[in-house]
Parts: structure tokens; C-alpha cells; sequence
């Protein structure tokens, strides 16, 4: 035997990731649940050409003025098709030639229908020959960064970081209590922190792997920009995960059936799933319960995750979220230990 | 291969305990128990489900705090010696279960590197009798093979004392005298061993001295020849009378004791037994007895006295009552 076959903690940590690797739901969930959901994602958010908007129009001289907009397309038509075709969502305006000028029928609660209302006016009143007072022209912003894929990456690394941590902790540790596998370790002269630390140090390894496969996907298939320092994403990588591991050997840490640690995980992670700006940004929460949003480690995650990814923000200038990650992490991990069940 | 022996010629006994009580909220586990296991002896906890053998060898073991009482392993005790201790003794518990997904030899080297020192891995897989299963997954492996592998886990760090919590339990009849041998050449070598069972013929088999315990208490301890012994004869007679199968009178049992050479009468599942001493000088007489009273046998079968019938005339019960 050698000298790394002779020491406990290389032997669990082996061990442990042994165990992860020949569970196949593990690895489906760890490498190709993210990857499949930024996928979808990035399919149904794609960055199409802005939607033109169906119209109508009672007489020809006004489907020629609408027609000059690149955001509408006119049909002409008369009073009562054109009625009808409103009803039936055809089209989402009609503009009626009335002695007296335009009128617009059209249904104010529907946002394309308003957007159709400005466009109309304007591309009717310039046709008459109203003249702007303020030249104005567009710069339509496609890049890079500005995407909702770029977004959503971040959140989605976040997301898997803690389901992986908590998951990859609890269900284990449970199910080596229920099966009395922990009371037959601590019965040998095995060291307590040393399975403990196994944990961590097998999860450490299996986060260079997922973040690898799951941001190198994300920067060949959506080309999703990384502005911030390789390294100081690697330390928020590895900071994030041993917070969500503490978090997982709380929530392990006494219960004894994997129903009540399943139950018991899913009431930890959903507000987060919910508040901590995973699919949209965590201010549309009110203000009332923003403290408590961004007291969440998810949201700190999430945070500084797109700050270092999108803004190639500083780690010097995310001190207020690094500093919860790190209470996120020591305080579950001291409280486990004292109330940890080892039988 | 084993080294034990040479070993343990110690001062101190390999366990003593005194006045130990364990209460689980109002059920009285342990109920002032006094044991002095010798070095080198394989001791036997008998007794039925309930009656406190777990929670007596979790106590030994370290795994239970014990309410009241002292417990000593090899000189040292559990509140400052655990971590010397934990590297001295081995422990197969009733119900662990390896994780599925490793191998044999993973499990058996896991375990080995919680040892300061040990013996080889080629020999615990030996010990297992698993040289060519060393690389199957625990989850392939028969209830047998199964238990000599947490068998095997206990003897990893050549331990000086070593505690097997109902070893066969749940074990086909030749997995059971498989691991016997086991057991048996783990005292020839020397090894003290302290084991729980509710199998009267493995406590027989396998140990120098028993303590049969019920409620929580010993009620006998001594060799299985001791104990058989204080039934008062060798061999059991049991049988039948037709009309009786609810119940006999006082009378048959002053009757029957009067018999010379019966030594006891007790009722058993509606069955007389009586404890004797020569079994050919004794039955024609009951025969006679019997006759004489004009009492017919529905059923008559004898057999020689086991630690079974020093539990029945302790206790009233059967071992396998639940």
C-alpha cells in the first residue's frame, strides 16, 4: 500500500466522488440539466427582428401613409371588415377616414395594439406634413452582454452551484444515517471532520467539471462574454459552492428519512428559485423585501456572478455580497457541526 | 495471520461492567448490569428480541451513552480513552449497510485506512472469503457474503477485542455455519470476542461462557455446560396427553414429579416436558406412570437439554417468542 492508499481522507474523498460518478440521475442532473435548460432558453429568447404589426385602413390614401413605417404593414379594407378582422385579432388597428380627419379603433389593453396606435399616428400626421422639431435617429443595440441569454446564464450557474451542493450533501448524508452507515463509521477510529471534509473536497472536484462543461457550452454555442477576472470567477465558483455544501449539511445534519431531508431541502431552495433573480432581476421585487433578497446566498451568487461575467466587475467591489457568501458559509457549517446525528 | 493472542496478556480484564442502566424514555433498556469479560474468551449475550443485548453492546462499544453505571475496555474507558480504544476493538453492528455502488475491495480499503495499524487488505479480503468478489459491488452480493464483508471491515485494524452483534441473523442455514467457522478460527487465534444472539446453538457452538438476559437483566451466566446443567437433568422428555391439549391439573405435575429420576416438570405449548438424568431407566416409568393413571400420549419425543430449555425454565418463554 502507498502512502495516499493509507490516508482516510484521500480514501473518502475517493470514495465519495467514486459514489457521485456510478449515480447516473446525479450526473444527468450536475452536467446535462443546465446545459439542456440554457438551451431551451436561449432557443425561445433569441434575438429576432422586431415584430411588424398588422393594420388596416379604410381608403388607400391611408394604407400608403401607414405603409411608410417599417413597423407596420396596411391592408386596405372597408368599415365593417375591418371590424371584424379587429375582433378576430387580425389585424390590431383600423384607421377610419372620418371629414374631420382619422380615427383610430384599436383595443387600448393590448400593448401591440397601443404601440400600432403611436406608429400609425405618426407615419399618418408625417404624411400630412407634420415635420419633427428634434432630429432623431436609431441605434439598435444587438451585442453581446446585452442579451437575455447573457443574463440568464449567470443565474442558471448559480442555480446549478446550489441544487448540486445541497442536493450532493443531503441526499448522501441522509441516506448513510438511514442505512446506519454513519453509526458503523464513527464506530471505527474514522476522524468526524474528515468525512465531513470529504464532502467538501469531492464537491470541489466535481465543480471544476460542471462550471467547466457548463460555461464552456454557454461561450461556444451563445458566445456569452466573460469580462471579469478567470481567476476571481473561479474563487466565486468555489465560494458559492461550499456556502450552498454548509447549507446542505445543516439541512441534513438530523434528519434521519430522506422524505423529510427532500422535504426539508426543497422548503430551503425555493424561496431562493423564486426571489434570488435566477430568469429576471431580483429588484422587481418591492422594496419592502429587498433586504431580505439580498440576504439570500442564491442572490449574492447570482450577483456577483454577473457582475464578474457582464460588467467584468472588481471582486474589491462586491464586498457586501461576498461578505454573505462568507457568512453563508461559516455560520451553517458551525451550527451542523454542533447538531450533526452521526447515528 | 492472527497475532492477537500474544498480544492481549493484559492486567485488566477485555471488559468490565458495573451497575450499567440505559432507560429510552420509559422503556428500561439496561437494567443494572454487572459483566467481567476474561481475555481471549468469546462471550455470548442470549436472549430474545427486546431483552437489551443491542443496547448492552452499544454501550460497550461507545456508541451509547450509558444512564448510570461504569463501563472499562482493556483498562481504559470511553470519556478518555476513545480514540485508543476505537483503534483497538472492531465492531460489525446489527444492520449496516455498505454503500451499493462500491466494490468489495473499495469498502475493505476504506475501512483499513481508519487503522493506524492492521493487517494487509489481500488479507481482510481472505477474511472475507472474497477473492473472487473483490471487485463486485456490494449490491451483488448474497446476505452472506454481505455480513462476512462487514465481518471483515471489523477485523481490518487486527483489533484485540472484537464485538459482533447478531452475526447470523437473517442467514441461510449453510451461510451460518460458514461464518462460524469464521468466528471459530478467529478464537483459536486468541481474539477476544463478545457476541449477541437469539440463536441458542450458535451461543452453544460458538461461546466459552453465555449470559442469558431477559428485561434488560442476566439471568443466568456460566458455560453452555453450566447452564444446561442447572436444568437439573440432560435430557427432556416431552409429550402429549389426549384431552389435555388446554391444560394439566396440579395433580400430573406432583404425579409426574414423584416419578424417581425426574427432575423437573414445566407445561410448555400444552406439552408436559420433564428434565431427566438417564433417559432408559426414567421413560419406562413415566410409561408406567402413565398407564397406570389411564392417561394416553398424543405425542412423546425426547431430546437432549439446550440453553432453549435453560431460557423456557428461566423465563417461562420461548427464545423465539416475540
Amino acid at each position: 500500500m502507498n502512502e495516499l492508499d493509507r490516508s482516510s481522507l484521500y480514501q473518502l474523498t475517493t470514495t465519495r466522488f467514486r459514489l457521485t460518478l456510478r449515480e447516473p440521475e446525479a450526473i444527468f442532473w450536475v452536467f446535462i440539466f443546465p446545459i439542456l435548460l440554457a438551451v431551451g432558453l436561449g432557443i425561445a429568447f433569441r434575438n429576432r427582428p422586431a415584430d411588424v404589426l398588422q393594420v388596416g385602413a379604410t381608403t388607400t390614401q391611408l394604407t400608403r401613409a401607414l405603409a411608410t413605417d417599417e413597423g407596420l404593414t396596411a391592408t386596405t379594407m372597408d368599415e365593417l371588415t375591418g371590424t371584424q378582422a379587429l375582433a378576430t385579432g387580425k389585424i390590431l388597428l383600423l384607421a377610419v377616414q372620418r371629414p374631420d380627419g382619422v380615427a383610430y379603433k384599436y383595443d387600448d389593453t393590448n400593448p401591440d395594439a397601443r404601440t400600432a396606435r403611436l406608429l400609425a399616428d405618426r407615419a399618418i400626421q408625417a404624411a400630412a406634413g407634420r415635420r419633427d422639431p428634434v432630429h432623431a435617429e436609431n441605434r439598435q443595440s444587438h451585442e453581446p452582454g446585452a442579451r437575455y441569454i447573457d443574463f440568464v446564464v449567470p443565474g442558471l450557474l448559480g442555480m446549478n452551484l446550489m441544487g448540486s451542493a445541497i442536493w450532493g450533501m443531503g441526499f448522501s448524508i441522509v441516506e448513510a444515517r438511514q442505512k446506519k452507515l454513519l453509526k458503523r463509521l464513527v464506530a471505527s477510529p474514522m476522524r468526524r471532520w474528515q468525512y465531513l471534509a470529504s464532502y467538501l473536497l469531492s464537491r470541489l472536484a466535481l465543480l471544476a467539471i460542471e462550471v467547466a462543461a457548463f460555461l464552456g457550452f454557454a461561450r461556444l454555442v451563445f458566445g456569452v462574454p466573460f469580462r471579469g477576472s478567470m481567476w476571481q470567477l473561479g474563487f466565486l465558483c468555489v465560494l458559492a459552492s461550499l456556502a450552498f455544501s454548509a447549507l446542505g449539511l445543516l439541512v441534513s445534519s438530523r434528519a434521519r428519512t430522506m422524505e423529510a431531508a427532500s422535504g426539508l431541502m426543497n422548503l430551503v431552495m425555493l424561496p431562493m428559485w423564486i426571489l434570488s433573480g435566477v430568469f429576471f432581476s431580483a429588484t422587481r421585487f418591492p422594496a419592502g423585501v429587498q433586504p431580505l433578497v439580498r440576504a439570500l446566498p442564491l442572490t449574492a451568487a447570482i450577483d456577483t456572478l454577473r457582475g464578474n461575467m457582464l460588467q467584468g466587475t472588481d471582486l474589491g467591489q462586491m464586498i457586501a455580497p461576498v461578505g454573505i457568501l462568507l457568512a453563508w458559509l461559516a455560520v451553517p457549517f458551525v451550527v451542523a457541526l454542533r447538531i450533526f446525528r452521526w447515528r | 495471520m492472527w497475532n492477537a493472542g500474544s498480544r492481549t496478556q493484559g492486567e485488566s480484564p477485555a471488559l468490565l461492567l458495573s451497575g450499567v442502566r440505559k432507560t429510552f424514555e420509559d422503556v428500561v433498556a439496561v437494567d443494572g448490569l454487572d459483566l467481567e469479560v476474561t481475555r481471549a474468551e468469546c462471550f455470548g449475550l442470549l436472549g430474545p428480541n427486546g431483552a437489551g443485548k443491542t443496547t448492552t453492546i452499544e454501550i460497550c462499544e461507545g456508541l451509547t451513552n450509558p444512564d448510570e453505571g461504569t463501563v472499562e475496555l482493556l483498562g481504559l474507558d470511553w470519556r478518555t480513552g476513545a480514540s485508543e480504544l476505537r483503534q483497538r476493538i472492531g465492531v460489525q453492528l446489527q444492520e449496516t449497510q455498505f454503500p451499493e455502488k462500491l466494490t468489495v475491495e473499495e469498502v475493505l480499503r476504506l475501512f483499513r485506512s481508519f487503522y493506524r495499524r492492521g493487517i494487509s487488505l489481500e488479507e481482510s479480503i481472505q477474511t472475507a472469503q472474497q477473492d473472487e468478489k473483490r471487485g463486485a459491488r456490494v449490491g451483488t452480493l448474497s446476505g452472506g457474503q454481505k455480513q462476512r464483508l462487514a465481518m471483515a471491515c471489523a477485523l481490518v485494524g487486527d483489533p484485540e477485542l472484537l464485538f459482533l452483534d447478531e452475526p447470523t441473523t437473517g442467514l441461510d442455514p449453510q451461510a451460518r455455519r460458514h461464518l462460524w467457522d469464521l468466528v471459530e478460527g478467529l478464537k483459536q487465534a486468541g481474539r477476544t470476542i463478545i457476541l449477541t444472539t437469539h440463536y441458542m446453538d450458535e451461543a452453544e457452538r460458538l461461546c466459552d461462557r453465555v449470559a442469558i438476559m431477559d428485561h434488560g437483566r442476566i439471568l443466568a451466566l456460566g458455560t453452555p455446560q453450566q447452564l444446561i446443567a442447572s436444568v437439573g437433568g440432560e435430557h427432556i422428555v416431552e409429550f402429549g396427553i389426549e384431552g389435555q391439549e388446554s391444560g394439566s391439573s396440579v395433580a400430573d405435575a406432583t404425579l409426574l414429579t414423584a416419578i424417581p429420576g425426574v427432575q423437573s416438570h414445566r407445561m410448555n405449548a400444552g406439552l408436559h416436558q420433564l428434565s431427566v438424568r438417564e433417559l432408559h431407566t426414567a421413560v419406562p416409568r413415566i410409561f408406567v406412570e402413565l398407564t397406570r393413571h389411564g392417561l394416553h400420549l398424543s405425542e412423546f419425543r425426547t431430546h437432549s437439554a439446550t440453553l432453549e430449555d435453560v431460557f423456557v425454565g428461566l423465563t417461562g418463554r420461548n427464545l423465539r417468542d416475540e
